[in-house]
């Protein structure tokens, strides 16, 4: 306790405290729109790929900011998601074969090219993440996303729910299927943005399924999902990082750690899918 | 909303014009030559066999596939424009994320998307449409709270045609409404589509039982990849006909 007030002394403490609560609660948030997309595979493929993305801009424009890095990130996955489709429209393999070439083909292509990157971060960040060296600008950034992330969702969430529950009839209904599908889109490459920030490019993935996963355990009301994602994934990522300093572990790892405790925690406490069938008590 | 005008003053009836409508996935063709004419206060089944196209004729009317050649046109507008009031589709059983954490009355509730748009709130009328719908599609009282995880077959298809009829839509396109539905509920059903019709609505519906046509529908349209016979039930459903719809399925 006393070393928790010690180090909250400490400015980039601070910051990255402030960074795990906006990066998890926006994550958490999405994360409902990826489980009831059924795309986490896919969207793995995405957080792979915004690596090559990234550092690609990084060789061009010799700097790391965030505009940059969500472009590269951008133009990536939008050239791996359209070049999956379009394997999987000439020949017979299934999408999600086409995407797991495309995607271990860039990931490992990035790897490669980080050879050549000259910035004073190390292969380890570029992959597991480093929110303990954030910037006051990142928290703006970040700040900037969950802003946008909370806006959109809440402006949309009727025609983004129909959308996916059933595209077709959404569409006969009047809903801009098109419109909300790039919507979905943009927010969770938004919110793998900045979750490649917290936990790098592979456990990206983690942050933005694991607290939608869990709160679809207690809950059947859609809009449970996302608030309920939000607070589990900003309280995980906040508790992640004020441990993961006195137990010495990297704090990216720590937070996908932590939110994998807890869902297998709501797993075997869940009222309705425990394995072990304990009647309800609450 | 809707561009196309609801209203039916001095017994005016709106029509569904198809003219030349061709559509192809890809290199396949799976619509040609498709021209018809149906009006509203009537229902049309379309019967044909597996691979017939009666899925991509509903789907090419709801504006949700592209068209290669043809107009489609709903009491003057394209079909396109109508979309968002006048159009309720209902789509076939595996097309649906079931395991979306929703109730049944929930479901339903999607129909007044149309009505509501984003934003608007849920009034007493939306409230009613939907209680109604729920009360056609017997799925009110404990049902409706239900998830939709945990219905049946069956079950799952009325909760969905409940939202179809919640729509208030103008022109119903259904495909394979009866599936799964028991022996009560397919009468009760058909008792409904009547009543659709009746009330100066046009329902569409892909349908297999060749045996309850009549007794369901005014129209048939046979179709296998081009229209076979289109008319009123007695006359079209004859033996000739119907070999004629059914055969050399494999081969074409």
């Amino acid at each position: 306790m006393f070393e928790l007030l010690e180090m909250l002394d400490m400015p980039f403490f601070r910051r990255a405290l402030v960074a795990a609560a906006l990066i998890g609660f926006t994550n958490g948030f999405v994360s409902g729109f990826v489980l009831l997309r059924r795309s986490s595979l896919a969207l793995s493929a995405l957080g792979h790929t915004m690596l090559p993305g990234i550092v690609i801009v990084v060789l061009i424009t010799g700097v790391l900011n965030q505009a940059g890095a969500f472009m590269g990130a951008l133009l990536a996955s939008l050239l791996v998601g359209l070049g999956s489709i379009a394997v999987t429209r000439h020949t017979r393999l299934p999408q999600s074969t086409a995407l797991a070439i495309f995607f271990t083909s860039a990931f490992a292509l990035g790897v490669v090219l980080l050879k050549y990157v000259h910035t004073s971060q190390d292969l380890e960040e570029w992959l597991f993440g480093s929110i303990l060296s954030v910037s006051d600008a990142d928290l703006k950034v970040f700040f900037g996303i969950a802003s946008f992330t909370l806006l959109s969702a809440t402006l949309f969430m009727r025609p983004l729910l129909l959308t996916l529950f059933e595209p077709n009839v959404a569409a006969v209904q009047g809903v801009g299927v098109r419109w909300m599908n790039y919507l979905l889109y943009a927010l969770m490459i938004f919110a793998l943005m900045a979750s490649f920030q917290a936990v790098g490019s592979i456990l990206s993935i983690g942050l933005l399924v694991v607290p939608g996963a869990i709160v679809s355990l207690f809950t059947n009301h859609t809009r449970w999902l996302f608030w309920g994602g939000g607070v589990v994934g900003c309280l995980g990522s906040v508790l992640a990082v004020i441990i993961s300093i006195p137990l010495n572990i990297p704090t990216g790892p720590a937070i996908v750690l932590v939110l994998g405790a807890l869902f297998l925690v709501a797993y075997l406490c869940s009222p309705n899918y425990s394995p072990f069938k304990r009647s309800p008590k609450t | 909303m809707s561009k196309c005008n609801h209203s039916h003053a001095h017994g005016q009836t709106h029509d569904l014009i198809i003219e030349d409508l061709e559509v192809a996935y890809r290199h396949n063709t799976v619509l040609k030559d498709i021209s018809l004419h149906a009006h509203c206060g009537s229902s049309v089944a379309l019967v044909g066999p597996n691979g017939a196209g009666k899925s991509t004729l509903l789907k090419a009317i709801a504006g949700l596939v592209k068209r290669r050649t043809g107009r489609i046109t709903w009491s003057g507008e394209d079909n396109l424009k109508c979309r968002g009031g006048e159009f309720a589709y209902l789509p076939q059983h595996e097309e649906v994320n079931w395991d979306f954490p929703i109730t049944v009355r929930g479901v339903v509730e999607m129909g007044r998307y149309s009505q509501l748009g984003p934003w608007k709130k849920f009034t007493k009328q939306d409230d009613l449409a939907v209680e109604k719908a729920l009360s056609l599609m017997e799925m009110d009282g404990e049902l409706a709270n239900r998830q939709i995880s945990e219905l049946s077959g069956g079950q799952k298809q009325r909760a969905f045609i409940a939202r179809s009829v919640a729509q208030e839509a103008h022109v119903l396109l259904l495909d394979e409404p009866f599936t799964g539905l028991d022996r009560d509920h397919t009468a009760n059903l058909t008792r409904l589509l009547r009543k659709l019709a009746q009330e100066n609505r046009l329902v569409i519906a892909s349908h297999h039982d060749v045996n309850t046509l009549a007794d369901i529908f005014d129209h048939v349209l046979l179709l296998n990849r081009q229209i076979v016979a289109y008319g009123e039930c007695q006359s079209i459903l004859t033996e000739e006909n119907l070999t004629l719809t059914f055969k050399n399925t494999a081969n074409v």
